[in-house]
């Protein structure tokens, strides 16, 4: 243990309801540093904040502060303070009561209260509102009065659990500006939650990517936009080329219908997943690139533009400053740098669901037998038979994106390619002993990876039988 | 040519007309009769004496007194029923707040009477313990208004400010005084104003009980059976002016969040 970390999180583990919301969670975050935790909602990140703020008890595991254990510590003894996502303004008091009420608690003389009030109501640009109410603040001002009531008690921790959420962008550009601003003058260190990954990589020091409860990847934000360690993350952070490929010799991997050339040393053979940034696609005239394509779809966006270009079954995002026009025929190269090869994850399938005009859910345009509730946690229907989630909100199924997961041995493969809700061929298999795995290029363009017992034979075609209870599902926004 | 159209303004008539009858008319009819005398003349008399009259005063500290205890006791009994249910992850919390105010739904005078007979095997002579029975029969009978405000304001009350509080060095205790109880308060004022001006009129409720003791109400309900309509309606007028007063005081407070006053 380094004595220089504030805070050390050691095997945490917390399950709502038997359903693990953080599991085996370890971070070590050293003083003054501006830690985030990014990940889609319901991923465990404002969960592991609650457990550090002390609202929140794991299951097992170790929180250590200055390396002492804090777990049993109840929140009001805890030298951490919290920015809460909505504020949390105490509405019957006024802009000076709610910073003075961590002080009065400390039993600190009216003098020096004052003093103290007064200092950080400079420091969030709000001198002279002391005896404001709470209700005619804006947005914004609420945000800096809830910061000057966190950082009025001195914290050695401020945890921000999504503050800037409910601001404008153009505000969110400027208090996060301002909030870098305070964690350099101030040296305390910073916890922040976010789900917004342009905020993260602003922002931080140090981003720890979450996904279903899990580290996902831990790093500087250089680190997670350049090397993600695996698809979630490069889909995650920034816009993303991900193809599913095989390595096919020292430093070539094939992917996307082409061979190319990389510097990531996989052996041979190995099932890779290729990430290719949209800004790293170079583009060509006909033949002088890897693959050749036509031109989709160009859209302006400011400073680039997105162009679409589909080759094959693949389609391939690219952002510009050079223009193209939609039916162009181009050839798309990558320099071998660009491309970022991660050894692909065997161990479960991702599949987007769609849900149909009944509102059922399907995929490859077959019903699935689950009702929407089931496939959108924390969701119910409420007396008018109307889709809500936990918080009584209406959730229009137009706007969210739910993917579902099944494991390779939950899959069986059958020769009669009609059964199954889709069908495909194999193209690679790994013995593993006991089993083989294949991966089945299906007839939607994506991969899925099934277990066996039994030997196919590669290019075989076989439906693929997915019971729908062994399916889960998450929403992504 | 001119059509009559349905405006919506025109939904306002039948409201109109219902205020006009039952509320204007009736409180001019009131004002009518307690300013003046038996033979139709203007007259203060009513007025100098509802504050000359001892048996007047009296009742009015009696029923003072009556509603005062009564109005504390229900808050008392009501805020920790309320707290607990409104604050508790209770599944059923729904099922056990309309156990409570399930009683409203049984017919008054069969409610009155089952509790006198329990007090009466209880306290043997009924008529030994006036005060106490009459506080015990309108705390039963109003403490629901008082359940189900101060459960509305505290069920809404954002969880994230306990949390702040404790957040920002408070005890559990601390917390519950400085953020829950001031931020209750709305539903606080809408139980008391439920239960406070009733718990000084409802003399039903102590006649039921056999109770021989005069609250304002007796004394209004006994002037009409006499006939003398100008006393009785001189004090139902300086009752209308407290609850006025009232509301006016209690209003101040609370301007910023009235959303617990539910009931009102």
């Amino acid at each position: 243990m380094s004595s220089e970390n504030i805070i050390e999180l050691k095997n945490i583990c917390r399950a709502f309801d038997g359903d693990f919301a953080v599991q085996d969670f370890n971070l070590e975050v050293k003083k003054g540093e501006f830690v985030t935790f990014l990940g889609p909602s319901g991923c465990g990140k404002s969960t592991t904040l609650r457990m550090i703020a002390g609202f929140d008890k794991p299951d097992s595991g170790e929180i250590l502060l200055n390396g002492e254990d804090i777990v049993s510590t109840p929140p009001h003894l805890r030298p951490i303070n919290m920015v809460f996502q909505r504020y949390a303004l105490f509405p019957h008091m006024n802009v000076y009561e709610n910073i003075a009420f961590g002080l009065k608690l400390k039993k600190m003389k009216k003098d020096d209260i004052d003093r103290h009030v007064a200092k950080v109501l400079e420091m969030v640009d709000l001198e002279g509102f002391e005896t404001r109410s709470v209700a005619t603040l804006s947005g914004g001002q609420q945000q800096r009065i809830a910061i000057a009531r966190a950082l009025v008690m001195e914290p050695q921790i401020l945890l921000l659990d999504e503050p800037l959420g409910a601001l404008d962008l153009k505000m969110r550009k400027e208090m996060q500006l301002e909030l870098i601003d305070m964690h350099k003058k101030l040296g305390i260190t910073f916890v922040y939650v976010t789900h917004d990954q342009e905020e993260a990589l602003t922002m931080s020091d140090k981003i720890v990517v979450m996904n279903n409860g899990k580290i996902q990847q831990i790093g500087t934000p250089e680190d997670i936009y350049n090397e993600p360690v695996n698809a979630f993350v490069a889909d995650f952070i920034g816009d993303s080329n991900i193809f599913n490929g095989i390595m096919t010799g020292k430093l070539k991997a094939r992917f996307c219908g082409a061979e190319f050339t990389c510097v990531d040393d996989v052996p041979q053979g190995t099932a890779i997943t290729a990430v290719v940034r949209p800004e790293d696609v170079i583009i060509g005239k006909p033949g002088e690139g890897i693959i050749d394509g036509v031109v989709t779809s160009v859209v302006f966006k400011g400073m680039h533009y997105e162009i679409a270009v589909a080759s094959g079954k693949n389609e391939i995002e690219i952002q510009t400053v050079k223009s193209a026009a939609v039916g162009d025929r181009v050839s798309l190269s990558v320099d071998p740098d660009n491309i970022h090869i991660m050894i692909a994850d065997m161990n479960t399938n991702l599949f987007p669901v769609d849900i149909n005009k009944n509102h059922r859910p399907e995929f490859n345009g077959q019903a699935l037998d689950v009702s929407l509730t089931k496939v959108i946690r924390g969701s119910h229907r409420n007396s008018e038979g109307v889709l809500v989630d936990a918080a009584g909100t209406v959730i229009d199924t137009d706007r969210i994106h739910v993917v579902g997961s099944i494991n390779p041995e939950d899959i069986t493969m059958s020769d009669n390619v009609e059964e199954g809700l889709v069908r495909g061929r194999i193209t690679n298999l790994i013995y593993e002993g006991d089993k083989y795995r294949y991966v089945i290029h299906t007839d939607l363009g994506m991969d899925f990876v099934a277990a066996d017992e039994y030997l196919w034979n590669m290019d075989d075609m076989v439906g693929l039988i997915m019971p729908v209870e062994k399916m889960s599902f998450k929403v992504k926004k | 040519m001119k059509k009559y159209s349905f405006s919506r303004k025109s939904l306002g008539i039948p409201y109109a007309i219902f205020l006009v009858l039952f509320v204007v008319l009736p409180l001019l009819v009131l004002l009518f009769y307690a300013f003046t005398d038996g033979t139709g003349r203007p007259t203060l008399d009513n007025l100098l004496g509802f504050f000359t009259d001892p048996n007047t005063i009296g009742t009015l500290v009696y029923s003072l007194a009556v509603a005062v205890v009564t109005t504390i006791v229900s808050l008392l009994l009501a805020y920790p029923i309320a707290y607990i249910l409104a604050r508790s992850h209770l599944k059923t919390k729904g099922v056990i707040v309309m156990i409570f105010v399930m009683p409203m739904w049984i017919n008054f005078s069969l409610r009155i009477t089952a509790l006198k007979e329990i007090l009466t095997l209880l306290e043997g002579n009924l008529a030994n313990f006036q005060f106490l029975n009459a506080v015990i029969g309108m705390t039963y009978d109003f403490l629901p208004f008082m359940i189900l405000p101060i459960f509305n304001t505290i069920s809404k009350l954002d969880n994230s400010l306990v949390e702040a509080a404790r957040d920002l060095g408070a005890t559990n205790a601390k917390a519950f005084l400085k953020v829950i109880l001031p931020l209750s308060m709305p539903g606080i004022i809408s139980g008391v104003a439920m239960v406070f001006l009733p718990a000084m009129t409802n003399y039903v409720v102590l006649d039921m009980l056999y109770n021989s003791t005069y609250i304002m109400g007796s004394l209004i309900g006994s002037y009409f059976a006499a006939y003398n309509w100008h006393s009785g309606s001189m004090i139902a007028l300086v009752l209308l002016a407290l609850v006025c007063l009232f509301t006016i005081v209690s209003g101040d407070d609370g301007k910023e969040d009235r959303r617990g006053g539910a009931l009102l």
